[in-house]
Formats: structure tokens, C-alpha cells, sequence
């Protein structure tokens, strides 16, 4: 499915499930590395929503997840694995307001439903592997554009 | 890509007083100072002109450039633009009045309240807000140091922008046609100054964002006028003869504080924030789409408000206690303005209330204009940043480990510029250095005792038993 040419610039970050606090820091370095590298405001502005839906359904649902960033002049790839339970239906997922979310988490202003709607209206291609009681790969691509 | 560069920057170092610490290195929102040669640099690319630096600075080694009283002999008509601040730098019993009046007193021909114009921005401000469809959070374009820092780190947001011009600008603008008619002389004829609690202020005037064309002729600092002012005002007090007709309302001088604008504005679901490093937070929860559900933004450079202005006299909390008392008007008093805001706003020119030119994005931040390079540096970086300490201590001249691995892959610094690196190298060549002193060749060596026993006995020298 992806392209055979390996990204050049490789990032490890790691995000730690149920942590309020710093959620949100995975995505704000992203951004950085981004606007170092000269990618278009667009792009960043795709990415940072993308990242940020991503990173908060890890710290809603899940214990932890390991997070990739690849980039190339190209294309970005951002692909997060989690541990976590798993999504049972993916079709169910990505409608707009569908959320297994707690009461609790929905009260601290989370869990909207528009985790997933955002990420797909924002990357160029998503995958998504799931296996119920594991955890959850996604795989963001964007294509990658100077600064206009 | 050719980057677009403001030339002009209000917020200066005076050589002689910099004595190279790390106080503003550490302070700028930007990332854009740099000591080098033992004295701080200005990065023009990344400077907004906030005056952070000014305000951290122990030995006022920064300063705002300005223009003086003495430019009002240039101008045949001389037109004073209070801003909303000054008013929040007297004590409590100087009434706007009394200000507006000192400073004809002091060489002004006339007034035109900054305030006033804000209370005309603020209806075209709740239009914008009641137009559907629009993009939201809208922020507010009052702060100049935040529309230059959305400018440079934040090039998304400037869809954001409320698309109607800073109080100061309009202000200017019916200032002049006003004291042209008023005074029957031609427009050029008029000087147009603006009495500023901010370099920002100082940096948009001259260089305007947004616009081609400049509005106003000096901005003077209020710290400037203050003494002066007050003396005047002191004076007056007693002969208590009204010279000038205020006319901004209460909600208008309110605009000098932080929470002020919404206050006046009054319409959806509005957040303000107050103090730069602050707003770079909110910005950021901007671009990740989590502030969708806010309507306005109203987002000030300085803690407080513009009373927290590095050219303001008066601490700004009291400033904006001040300001605060004057904005809930005492019972039965009435706004001088013989005309509401609205139809004020609608006997006007649509076009003075908005930019000539879209505001256009500065980004700065990008290690090469070539993405591949960029791409190339940045591998580079992050393998040099592996070799830093990490303390982010400032000793190089850059304010972090990341910031000083960023110039170097620019060209603009040496790994050996970080104190700790050079201690290791050092420590490096110290041991290898006693090593090498120790290698004496053989001929002038003090040998070791085994050795010399070795020695003794290849040489097959007798008298001495040998050792077990």
C-alpha cells in the first residue's frame, strides 16, 4: 500500500494513555519538526488536527502508544500504534458523533465523536488495523508541500 | 522562496549597556535574540516587536525606537491619538477629561481618543461575529505584537484575523480628515501622533501589516509624555476650563486591559488572553481544531492588557484598576458622544474599516528554503542535539540546546560553542595530552622498577639476587 521509498527523517514519540496533562505535547512537536523542515501551513494545519484527534483517542481509550513520524519531501507518514481495547466497529467509528467515550471523559470536554471524521478529513489516506482487546494501528499519510 | 522580511523594528539594543546574559534570550517568544561577541542580536526574520526583551532586560540594554515631542514643530496642526492606556496612568481623580484637556496644554491642537475609534471597531467587530459561515475562533487584530506572531509562527491563523483594522488606524485616519476640515488646511499639513504604551505600535505605524499606505506620523512613547503631562494636568485642574469634548464611551477606554474588548464586543462565546507565551498556548489549541466552539479571541501581547505596555509608566495592575473603575460609568452620567457607534459606523466609508492588502505570512522557522535540505539539516540537528547536554542553559548565546543545534546547521555557530562540549573536548586533549607527556622516548625515561629489573637482567648484570 505505501510507497516503496523509504522517508527520510524518522521520529519515535511515545504517548502515555490517561494523562490529561500532556496530551497534546506529541503533536505540538510534530508541528516544530514540520515548520523546520518548510512544509506548507496547509500541510501543518492538516497534520497538527490529525496528530492532536489521534493523540486524545489514545489518552481517552487506551494505556499507551508508540507514535512514528516519517517524512520526505514527498510525503509524511505519522502511524500510531496503541495498546489499547481495540476499535470493534471501524464503519461505526468514523461517523460523525459516534463515541464509546465514559460519561466522565465526555464531561471533561472530550470524546466528541470527532476523533476519527477529522483525522480521514485531513490526511490524504488513512489506514486503520485493529484487533479488539490489543490495540489500534493508524497510518496518516499527507502529502508533503513547500511553503507557498 | 524569496522570505518576506519587515525592515523596519521598533525594538532596538543600545551596544554599550548590553552586558551578554541570558535574560532575553531566554524570554523571546520567537526565538530571536542571540548573544554573540558578548552582546545580544536581534534575528529581524523573527522579531514581532512584543518588548518582552525590553521588559526582562536588567540593564536596560533595550529599547524602543520612537519618535519625540519635538516632531510636532514639523506639522502646522498637531493631532494627539490617546491611547486607551494613558488614561490609566494618573491617579484616580484625573478624569479623562482632565487628560484629554493636559494635553492640549502641552502642544497638541487637538484630540482624537483612540477609545472612540474602538467603540466604531467594536460594531464592525460584532458584525463580523453575526455574518455565518465565517471562520472561527476570529481573533482580534488590535494587538499588533500578535498579528506579527501569527504572521511568523502561526501563518494558519491569519484566516483568523478579524478582518477589521486596529482601533489606532481608524483613529488616525478620521483624525486627519477631521482637523483638515476643522482647521482648513490641507491633510498633509496635519501631524498625526499616537501617544503608545507599545513598541509593537511603534514597528506597525511605520511598517504597516496589511495596509501600503501610513496613517499616522510619530508615535510617541506615553512613558515620554508623562511627566509632562501630569505637570500639565496638575495645573489645569485648577483652572478647571474644559478644552476638549471627550467622546469615547466608558466600554471604549476599557479596550485598555486585557478582557476589555470582549467586554465591549459582548457577543458569543469569547476568551481573552493576556501575555505572549500565553497566547502562543491558545494559538496552538487554535490550529489543532480545539477551539472551534469559541467565537473570539481576544489575544494581548502584554500581561494585563496595553496597560501592561513595556512604554507605559504606571504598574499595570493598578493601571488596569483604573482603567476597570473608569469603564463602569458612575449613575446618570452620560457619553459626551452626541451619536451612537452604529450610526457612526454606518455614516462612514466601509474601506476605513478595512485592510488594503491581505496580511501575509513571515514564517521564519524553516532551517532551509530547500526542502531536501531542510530535511538534510534537520538529521543533522537532531545528531548534534544527541552530543548537548540539554540544559538549555544559554551560555552559548542561543536560548536552548535545540535553538543552538538549529544555528548550527545554519552555518551560525560551532558544536564548541556550548561551554560543556568544549569542557569535554578539553578534558579530551588534557588526558591524551598526559598521556603523550608520558611517552619520553626510552633513551632520556626514568623506567619502572619491573622494568628496571627486566633491564638489569637482559643486560645480565650480577650483584643482585634476583627477585622471586
Amino acid at each position: 500500500m505505501h510507497g516503496p521509498s523509504p522517508a527520510k527523517l524518522l521520529y519515535h514519540f511515545h504517548i502515555v494513555g490517561q494523562d490529561f496533562t500532556i496530551a497534546g505535547e506529541v503533536s505540538s512537536k510534530i508541528r516544530r519538526i514540520l515548520q523546520q523542515i518548510g512544509a506548507s501551513p496547509d500541510t501543518i494545519r492538516r497534520i497538527s488536527v490529525a496528530t492532536y484527534e489521534a493523540e486524545m483517542n489514545v489518552v481517552i481509550h487506551a494505556d499507551e502508544a508508540d507514535v512514528t513520524l516519517e517524512a520526505d519531501a514527498g510525503i509524511i507518514r505519522i502511524t500510531i500504534a496503541d495498546h489499547g481495547p481495540g476499535i470493534p466497529d471501524v464503519e461505526k467509528a468514523k461517523q460523525p458523533g459516534f463515541s464509546t467515550a465514559s460519561e466522565e471523559i465526555r464531561e471533561m470536554g472530550f470524546g466528541a465523536g470527532m476523533g476519527l471524521p477529522n483525522i480521514l478529513r485531513c490526511a490524504d489516506d488513512v489506514s486503520i488495523d485493529t484487533v479488539v482487546g490489543e490495540g489500534t494501528r493508524i497510518t496518516m499519510e499527507f502529502l508533503n508541500s513547500p511553503e507557498a | 522562496m524569496a522570505e518576506r522580511t519587515n525592515t523596519f523594528h521598533a525594538v532596538r539594543l543600545i551596544q554599550d549597556e548590553c552586558k551578554g546574559c541570558v535574560n532575553c534570550i531566554k524570554h523571546c517568544p520567537t526565538e530571536a535574540i542571540r548573544v554573540r561577541g558578548g552582546k545580544a542580536e536581534i534575528l529581524e526574520l523573527r522579531c514581532i516587536d512584543c518588548g518582552e526583551c525590553i521588559r526582562v532586560c536588567p540593564n536596560h540594554a533595550k529599547t524602543a525606537v520612537t519618535d519625540s515631542m519635538e516632531m510636532l514643530k514639523d506639522f502646522r496642526v498637531r493631532i494627539a491619538l490617546p491611547a486607551p492606556a494613558l488614561y490609566g496612568q494618573f491617579e484616580e481623580k484625573i478624569t479623562p477629561q482632565d487628560v484629554l484637556d493636559g494635553l492640549i496644554d502641552i502642544g497638541f491642537d487637538d484630540v482624537f481618543e483612540v477609545a472612540l475609534a474602538a467603540d466604531l471597531i467594536t460594531v464592525q467587530v460584532r458584525r463580523e461575529l453575526e455574518k455565518s459561515g465565517v471562520v472561527r475562533p476570529l481573533i482580534s487584530s488590535s494587538c499588533p505584537a500578535v498579528v506579527r506572531l501569527i504572521q511568523v509562527r502561526f501563518p494558519n491563523l491569519i484566516d483568523n484575523i478579524v478582518p477589521v483594522v486596529a482601533p489606532v488606524r481608524l483613529a488616525a485616519l478620521l483624525a486627519r480628515k477631521e482637523a483638515a476640515r476643522r482647521f482648513k488646511v490641507a491633510e498633509d499639513e496635519v501631524g498625526i501622533f499616537f501617544l503608545s504604551p507599545c513598541p509593537a505600535k511603534v514597528a506597525a505605524i511605520r511598517e504597516p501589516v496589511g495596509f501600503h499606505s501610513r496613517a499616522t506620523d510619530g508615535v510617541i512613547p506615553i512613558s515620554e509624555v508623562f511627566g509632562l503631562l501630569g505637570k500639565a494636568i496638575r495645573r489645569n485642574r485648577r483652572s478647571n476650563r474644559p478644552r476638549v469634548r471627550p467622546r469615547a464611551s466608558p466600554l471604549g477606554i476599557g479596550w485598555a486591559r486585557a478582557g476589555g474588548e470582549n467586554q465591549a464586543v459582548a457577543l458569543g462565546r469569547q476568551i481573552s488572553v493576556d501575555g505572549v507565551h500565553n497566547v502562543i498556548k491558545v494559538f496552538e489549541d487554535i490550529e489543532r481544531g480545539k477551539l472551534s466552539n469559541v467565537d473570539y479571541v481576544e489575544a494581548l501581547a502584554c500581561v494585563g492588557g496595553c496597560v501592561g505596555g513595556v512604554l507605559a509608566v504606571e504598574n499595570p495592575f493598578i493601571a488596569r484598576r483604573r482603567i476597570r473603575m473608569l469603564t463602569e460609568p458612575s449613575p446618570g452620567e452620560k457619553s459626551g458622544n452626541r451619536q451612537s457607534p452604529e450610526s457612526m459606523v454606518d455614516s462612514l466609508d466601509d474601506s476605513l474599516f478595512r485592510h488594503e492588502e491581505p496580511i501575509q505570512p513571515r514564517p521564519a522557522m524553516a532551517l532551509s528554503d530547500d526542502m531536501e535540505e531542510a530535511i538534510q539539516r534537520m538529521e543533522r540537528m537532531e545528531a548534534i542535539l544527541e552530543t548537548l547536554p540539554g540544559l538549555d542553559c544559554g551560555s552559548c548565546g542561543a536560548p536552548t540546546c535545540q535553538a543552538m543545534a538549529e544555528d548550527i546547521v545554519r552555518g551560525l555557530g560551532v558544536e564548541t560553542d556550548c561551554v560543556f562540549v568544549l569542557r569535554e573536548r578539553l578534558q579530551e586533549l588534557a588526558q591524551e595530552l598526559g598521556e603523550l607527556s608520558s611517552k619520553l622516548p626510552p633513551a632520556m625515561k626514568r623506567s619502572e622498577s619491573h622494568e628496571q629489573d627486566e633491564l638489569e637482567r637482559m643486560l645480565g648484570w650480577s650483584g643482585r639476587a634476583p627477585r622471586k
